[in-house]
């Protein structure tokens, strides 16, 4: 299997070639369109601020490659947020793959902003195992995309949001399965076996 | 429902942990990686790195023990110690540490706070307060707790919080290796003070400590060095303890 993971201004690639690393599984960091192309699975991951990655993303000429991906491909974090339509976060357009709008969580006396820390997955179905339902996993962002169509788990904090989402071929996680421990990696694999 | 963290912090020099430790089971103790593994085996939350060490011509030791880690390791980490610059930062990022803390270098450079979360997001900047009461006045002190500045604890908070902090290490020197029990009271006021996640250090002794620090101090993470190090607590019990106590845990 033929695994690209997109390379751009973005954190966490590396943490996430390691995760990958650990299961055995080999891959390619690329920003080169046509690797991305040929891949069998593509995982966009990301950890940043949203305008400067979507700028990167457009000048690279990576923004049209990655909406026209046919094979199953990942966003992590970031990443899912950049496949959604649009980010609060400097009012970002963003890829528009999910028709949906980021949001910024409100702090409150009970909930602090970054939403840090493992939480549970709620309501799961589709492509995350049903049986990861109240697993924890590993969360660190300010905004959120909320409960949709495309919603296949939730977490919840200060309201419901969007845990992870599928769209045809395209699966996204708000968490990071890279460091999430053994439930992340078996999102992780998951994702690897999955066909669109 | 978000869970409370439990954080044990290695004291790194020259690439291998430093104080004590009594682990058995480990084939190299003084192995920050093994210990590492280690802790993330027994349920740790989180790691925190903290270069004792770290001077200019050690940094690469540094980054090339971050990517050891990050290679073996599940779960986020923190490293710290001698960040100066964004030119510091950039190579553990690369490298695959989750967070870094600064100390020293922001309270002689507080616009470091903003540039380093400009560059690479609040979630990524950890500020680490060393603080201990004087004169009714909690007051930072920096180089690893030697040298007291003019800057007061809740203030300084605030500060970086509106720089661009993600989070607040805060470790009380007054309690820090008396295992008589967090500061209670100054966690308190920071949780009041700022939406951001707090981190409790110095003073854990044992279970209750922790308990007190989450359900009266209100910190959303407690960090300890030599009791777990020891093995005077053990990470699943000490979860256990929590849980029965109805802190959310994982476990």
């Amino acid at each position: 299997m033929n695994i690209s993971i997109v390379k751009y201004n973005a954190g966490n690639t590396q943490s996430v070639a390691f995760a990958l690393d650990r299961l055995g599984i080999r891959y390619l960091i690329t920003d080169v369109p046509e690797e991305i192309q040929r891949a069998d699975k593509v995982i966009f991951p990301g950890v940043g601020e949203a305008s400067s990655t979507m700028k990167y993303l457009r000048d690279k000429k990576l923004d049209n490659v990655i909406v026209n991906l046919k094979q199953p491909v990942l966003g992590i974090c970031l990443g899912m947020q950049l496949l959604c339509r649009h980010s609060d976060e400097n009012n970002t357009t963003c890829l528009g793959v999910f028709d949906e709008s980021v949001q910024k969580f409100t702090p409150t006396s009970q909930y602090k902003v970054p939403h840090t820390g493992w939480n549970s997955l709620t309501s799961v179905n589709g492509w995350v195992d049903p049986f990861l339902q109240n697993q924890l996993v590993y969360f660190v962002h300010s905004y959120y995309v909320p409960v949709n169509r495309f919603t296949t788990a939730t977490t919840e904090y200060t309201v419901p949001f969007s845990a992870a989402m599928k769209k045809n071929n395209f699966y996204a996680v708000q968490f990071h399965p890279e460091k999430s421990a053994g439930t992340g990696e078996k999102i992780l694999k998951i994702f690897l076996s999955s066909s669109v | 429902m978000l869970t409370r963290r439990i954080i044990p912090c290695l004291d790194i020099k020259d690439g291998r942990t430093v104080k004590g430790i009594n682990f058995v089971q480990l084939r190299d103790a003084g192995d920050p990686v093994e210990l590492a593994a280690a802790y993330a085996n027994q349920g740790a939350d989180e790691l925190v790195f903290l270069d004792i060490s770290a001077t200019a011509e050690k940094r690469k030791t540094l980054n090339n023990l971050v990517k050891k880690i990050a290679a073996r390791i599940n779960i986020p980490f923190t490293v710290g110690g001698g960040i100066r610059s964004i030119n510091d930062v950039a190579p553990l990022l690369e490298a695959g540490a989750d967070k870094v803390s600064v100390n020293t270098s922001v309270v002689e450079k507080p616009e470091l706070i903003n540039e380093l979360a400009k560059e690479f997001g609040s979630q990524f900047v950890v500020l680490a307060i060393d603080a201990r009461k004087m004169d009714n006045q909690w007051i930072v002190h920096t180089h690893g707790g030697q040298i007291p500045t003019e800057k007061k604890l809740f203030s300084w908070a605030k500060e970086a919080h509106n720089r661009g902090a993600g989070e607040i290490l805060f470790t009380s020197m007054d309690h820090d290796g008396t295992k008589n029990g967090f500061a209670i009271d100054p966690l308190q006021k920071l949780n009041q003070l700022l939406p951001i996640p707090v981190i409790a250090s110095g003073g854990a002794g044992h279970p209750v400590h922790f308990a007190e620090a989450f359900l009266s101090g209100r910190a959303d993470a407690a960090l300890a060095a030599s009791v777990f190090h020891f093995g005077e607590i053990k990470i699943p019990e000490l979860k256990l303890f929590l849980k029965s106590n109805q802190i959310p845990v994982r476990l």
